[in-house]
């Protein structure tokens, strides 16, 4: 599904260059388990950005389904991102203005469907979040677990098979963190293939395989010193 | 994307950014409006104008006798050409390119007397066709010369509204004068009919309102001029004058034995290239007043294009959130550009709204006054109205475009982290 070899990624800020992934191996297969974990600043939004085709790379290669990214033009990673990917946010990144059922629908907008399409797949979706009776419901007019959840039905608006979260519960209390946490297994068990970024090693801990970045590099060091570090920064 | 959701946005920028976008609607329905005005104002003059071109006739061509300057034939030159009254049915059959013919005779200082009252006047000896096309209307209560007076030679006179004012008195009304007795030369005539004042820029003889109308058969009959003074034609639809010159002269060449090449033989005056001319300036003052209007309404989309762009720092993360769910560039694009010719579109209707009724009202103002009946009244008319739409069209585009191709080119990644 994605296979990454020494992927650079610099940043530039005015003059200064910054480079926050300096060469990174990962391969992740269909219908995997995974999560990323690392302290702050170790560059696991960034790489999470360049899986989801939102960035390219400055360096390395990057094949996401035997197709090379680099090379895709910003219409054809558009059309990635709108069908082989779903992201969900730790800041949820929904549309203020729009209800939740317009929120799902835009990337079935985005993919050409008609109104009839559109409709029966909304419905189902927030039924299957558990908020089909919130659906003309602004975001300020729900709670932050319910806003991830539209989240997650819009991340699966157009059946992606990977589906990217950047600390999907860092914004919840653990209750509602540990229901979106289900919801991710339940998908895991659908066949999605799941990359979740988190602090929690509780999280972490669940899925099939943990991926530990420390400064821009994937970190082979000790688990269990990791692991404590994490939790302090967690 | 759906309408709804394009609205919401909309209303949601507007509640955020009132005081700008009021002042920005303002503004462009200022800059439609005094586009509007300044091209009203502009197509009323222009009306004005054409009405008043229309007095002394629509479409027509008068024709006179010259002199021959090129000897033809066995003739010298120098020979004067002289219009017969048999020359009107001579035209009409041989040249189905002219809708109407008429003719006229003139006599000036003829003596003109109604019970004690005698003054010297031009009298002209006119055909039935005159109320078409020299704009000979009767005012209500009287008529023009018929056919039938032309047949009889019936000794009856049209006036023109100043003479009668003359003969008459300026205080005794119509219905009074209609079928009175006045005497032109002694001759006894019954006055039929008094014309619509009109207002006539242009004249070969003086203006229509002093005009003494006798049926041309009669005028032939009594006072005995042999020849008439012009002819007047009216180029069939589709025919200018122009197309239908050479033929005349051949057609008039071959009954009075000139040169049809010779220009000197008839005199012309094509009153339809005349118009022409004038409407054409008009043309042009219309696109100078369109020009400066159209400066104020750039002034105002300019404005437009800036709210954008502050609209866009404001919604980065918006842009991030639909480029991170698959929108591609063009339906960022269009966004906002649909929404700059939203704003454009309704502060336009506004304009052009407040600029119909400033016109509509001001028509219903009843002044009458020289002024006025010069220059018109502002007229709003369609053509104007697509114009400015067209306009504000091309403007909102653009002032859309810049600040959307600014909002598609950003980076998704960099738009999500913008707080
Ligand atoms: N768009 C950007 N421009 C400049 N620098 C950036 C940009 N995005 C990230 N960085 C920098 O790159 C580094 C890695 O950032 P990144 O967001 O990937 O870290 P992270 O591991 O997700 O951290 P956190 O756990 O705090 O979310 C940071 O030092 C950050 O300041
Ligand atoms: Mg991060």
């Amino acid at each position: 599904m994605i296979e990454m070899t020494g992927i650079r990624k610099a940043y530039q800020t005015g003059k200064i260059t910054f480079e926050a992934l300096r060469g990174v191996d990962i391969s992740i297969k269909e219908n995997e388990y995974i999560a990323i974990v690392g302290p702050s600043g170790s560059g696991k939004s960034t790489l999470m950005n360049l899986m989801g085709c939102l960035d390219k790379p400055t360096g390395g290669e990057f094949y996401l389904d035997t197709e090379r990214v680099e090379t895709l033009s910003p219409n054809q990673l558009a059309d990635i991102r709108n069908r082989k990917v779903g992201f969900v946010f730790q800041a949820f990144n929904l549309l203020p203005y729009a209800t939740a059922y317009e929120n799902v629908e835009l990337p079935l907008l985005y993919a050409g469907l008609s109104g009839k399409e559109r409709k029966a797949r909304v419905t189902e979706l927030l039924n299957r979040v558990g908020l089909g009776d919130k659906m003309a419901n602004k975001p300020t007019e729900m709670s932050g677990g319910e806003m991830q959840r539209v989240a997650i039905a819009r991340a699966l608006a157009n059946k992606p098979k990977l589906i990217l979260a950047d600390e999907p519960t860092g914004n919840l209390d653990t209750k509602s963190g540990r229901a979106i946490v289900e919801i991710f297994n339940d998908l895991w068990k659908d066949g999605h293939t799941i990359v979740i970024i988190t602090h929690d090693m509780h999280i972490a801990k669940r899925c099939q395989r943990i991926i530990r970045l420390k400064d821009g590099l994937l970190d082979t060091g000790n688990e269990e010193e990791e692991q404590e570090q994490s939790l302090k920064v967690a | 994307m759906k309408p709804s959701i394009l609205f919401n946005v909309f209303a949601q920028d507007f509640k955020k950014q009132r005081k700008r976008m009021v002042l920005t609607l303002m503004a462009i329905l200022w800059g439609t409006m005094s586009i509007m005005l300044l091209l009203a104002y502009g197509e009323g003059m222009k009306d004005q104008f054409s009405k008043n071109l229309n007095g002394l006739g629509e479409g027509i061509v008068i024709l006179w006798g010259g002199q021959t300057s090129v000897p033809f034939q066995g003739y010298g030159k120098g020979r004067r050409i002289h219009l017969h009254p048999e020359d009107v049915d001579y035209l009409k059959g041989r040249m189905p390119e002219l809708e109407i013919v008429a003719a006229e005779y003139i006599r000036w200082g003829a003596e003109i007397k109604y019970k004690d009252k005698l003054i010297s006047e031009r009298i002209n000896g006119v055909y039935p066709e005159y109320k078409e096309i020299r704009n000979f209307i009767p005012e209500m209560g009287g008529r023009m010369i018929n056919e039938l007076d032309m047949q009889s030679r019936r000794r009856v006179a049209f006036l023109g509204n100043e003479v009668k004012n003359r003969l008459f008195g300026y205080d005794t009304p119509d219905e009074n004068i209609i079928g009175e007795t006045i005497q032109i030369n002694s001759t006894p005539y019954t006055v039929i009919g008094i014309m619509q004042p009109k207002i006539q820029m242009s004249s070969y003889q003086g203006s229509d309102e002093d005009v003494i109308a006798i049926p041309a058969t009669t005028f032939h009959a009594i006072l005995g001029d042999p020849y008439l003074d012009n002819i007047i034609f009216k180029p069939a639809e589709g025919f200018t004058f122009e197309d239908i010159e050479s033929r005349l002269f051949s057609v008039m060449g071959s009954k009075y034995k000139f040169d049809p090449n010779d220009d000197q033989t008839l005199h012309t005056w094509d009153i339809m290239e005349e118009r022409k001319v004038t409407m054409d300036i008009f043309q042009v003052i219309q696109y100078f007043l369109g020009f400066v209007g159209g400066l104020t309404l750039i002034i105002a989309a300019v404005g437009v294009a800036n709210i954008m762009y502050v609209s866009i720092k404001e919604r980065t993360r918006e842009i991030g959130i639909k480029m991170a769910i698959g929108a591609r560039r063009i339906y960022i694009l269009m966004q906002f550009i649909v929404e700059a010719l939203g704003i454009t579109f309704l502060g336009g209707t506004l304009g052009i709204c407040s600029a119909y009724l400033l016109t509509e009202l001001f028509k219903m103002v009843p002044i009458e006054s020289e002024v006025l009946n010069f220059m018109g009244r502002p007229t709003v008319s369609l053509e104007i109205g697509i114009t400015v739409t067209v306009i504000l069209g091309i403007l909102g585009f653009f002032a859309g475009l810049f600040p959307a191709m600014k909002a598609a080119s950003v980076n998704p990644n960099e738009a999500l982290r913008y707080e």
